[in-house]
């Protein structure tokens, strides 16, 4: 059987891009054969070390483990997209990698992690952590600068509430005052 | 390097119909065609030789299949529903958490309902809440659209006929209200297979259980459910009992001996069971 390429229209970091595919291609590979989008990292291909982990409609997936052809009409999101920030910050704060192969991945998974509402607990930020793998074991220094952003994001959003609570003059009480 | 060392097709039908009409069509030419739903499988399997395919078949945004809600008392779960999606849903924690203990969590973003139950692994952990529970299954296939109880379509795997496609499952809403357990033991590390997972629950007329890594299958067994409920017995003689009543040989591989996993499994039941019992939940 041979194989012929098909012609993919794919939403990448907000831009719609057309790739040249054929339908057994990873989107990993033509994230960075077709578009030179080489933050997905090429790590072991099984979906299994999360190198190349990218959004797709925000959540965070193995783009190993995803078709191109699967792709159009989703919003594929990548680590250039993200175009730098307070996790990428946290990392580099805190040491969390020595060689930085993992690094683009684990930032996509915990870029995610701390959108989550409400904030994720202990449990969920070990579970999801668990994704992906760092050969050189920076565990613990990625986990440090992981709970960071999301231990500010969630002081942000209470002192955002506080904010608008005072503003709109109600002091969180018209709730329950009025049952 | 191309991952997939095999050229294959991919459709995306938009309708039931149109995707087992395609299922016909291409197996009739030949091209041993697969439905798709994550494809995590298909893809890694693929890479090993170990699928062969010359088409592809994306169901995963036919409307049926991505259900999740409320109909008629059940539960209902679209096949093409990530694992992750049927546990943040958080309608039914037995199902969401059994089916949290698979893979990793970016994993499990994209494998689905549909494609656990129907793996060629042998483990198949989303199928145990969902024969512990009499749930039902709808398939559409060349025969027509139907409805049976997973327990009589299941047997070590869901028996499909060619060109069948698993569509939903549908769980009576009234189990979620029960009180119920999920353990999972792995040999070492946090993401593996399992050497024993078990799912139970307990209804006014006694416990269930299903089982996967135990044996080279998942399954429920009412003979074992019988003497596990016997409660004139300690809870320790009712397990050992019921080993004797195990429908095939326990596993014994790399991640454990039949010994170990035995041993495992029997401290596994009496956490289940001593929870069960007070009518506490276990969720791990």
């Amino acid at each position: 059987m041979k194989e012929a390429r098909c012609q993919l229209e794919l939403r990448i970091n907000g831009d719609t891009r057309l790739a040249n595919a054929y339908p057994t291609d990873l989107l990993l590979d033509v994230l960075r054969d077709s578009f030179g989008l080489t933050g997905a990292k090429p790590g072991c291909r099984n979906g299994d070390c999360g190198a190349c982990t990218v959004w797709v409609d925000g959540q965070p997936m193995k783009s190993c483990l995803l078709l191109a052809a699967e792709c159009p009409g989703l919003e594929v999101t990548t680590i250039e997209g993200l175009k730098g920030g307070e996790m990428q910050r946290a990392f580099v704060e805190q040491f969390a990698f020595q060689c930085g192969y993992c690094t683009p991945g684990f930032i996509m998974n915990a870029e995610a992690l701390s959108r989550l509402q409400p904030p994720p607990d202990e449990d969920t930020i070990r579970d999801w952590l668990q994704s992906n793998i760092c050969r050189c074991t920076s565990y613990e220094e990625i986990r440090l600068a992981v709970r960071e952003v999301i231990q500010r994001r969630s002081e942000g959003k209470l002192a955002e509430e506080a904010e608008r609570l005072v503003e709109d003059g109600s002091g969180g009480m018209k709730g329950e005052l009025n049952g | 390097m191309p991952m997939i060392p095999f050229p294959f097709d991919y459709y995306r039908p938009a309708t039931l119909q149109e995707a087992v009409a395609l299922f016909g069509e291409l197996d009739a030419g030949g091209k041993r065609p697969l439905y798709y739903n994550g494809g995590t499988e298909i893809l890694t399997l693929g890479r090993m030789r170990e699928v062969h395919t010359e088409a592809v078949i994306d169901v995963k945004r036919i409307p049926e299949c991505r259900m999740l809600g409320r109909h008629a008392g059940m539960f209902v779960w679209g096949a093409s529903l990530t694992l992750s999606e049927v546990h943040d849903a958080g309608l039914f924690p037995l199902l969401g958490k059994t089916g949290a203990g698979v893979a990793d969590r970016t994993s499990r973003n994209k494998i689905t309902l549909g494609g656990n139950i129907c793996s060629q692994f042998i483990y198949k952990e989303a199928v145990l809440p969902l024969l512990v529970t009499d749930s039902l299954v709808r398939i559409v296939g060349p025969t027509g659209d139907r409805v049976a109880p997973i327990g009589q379509l299941f047997d070590q795997t869901l028996r499909l006929g060619g060109g069948d496609l698993l569509v939903q499952a549908m769980t009576a809403t009234g189990y979620a209200e029960l009180p119920y357990v999920t353990i999972k033991r792995r040999k070492s590390s946090a993401i593996d297979y399992p050497l024993v997972t078990i799912a139970a629950i307990r209804t006014q007329e006694g416990m269930r259980f299903a089982f996967s890594g135990l044996c080279a299958f998942p399954f429920r067994s009412l003979e074992m459910e019988d003497i596990l409920n016997n409660r004139e017995l300690p809870i320790a003689q009712r397990i050992q009992l019921a080993s004797a009543a195990l429908p095939g040989p326990i596993l014994n591989d790399i991640k454990g001996s039949a010994l170990y996993r035995k041993h495992v499994w029997s401290v596994a039941m009496t956490e289940a069971m001593e929870a069960l019992e007070k009518g506490a939940s276990i969720g791990r």
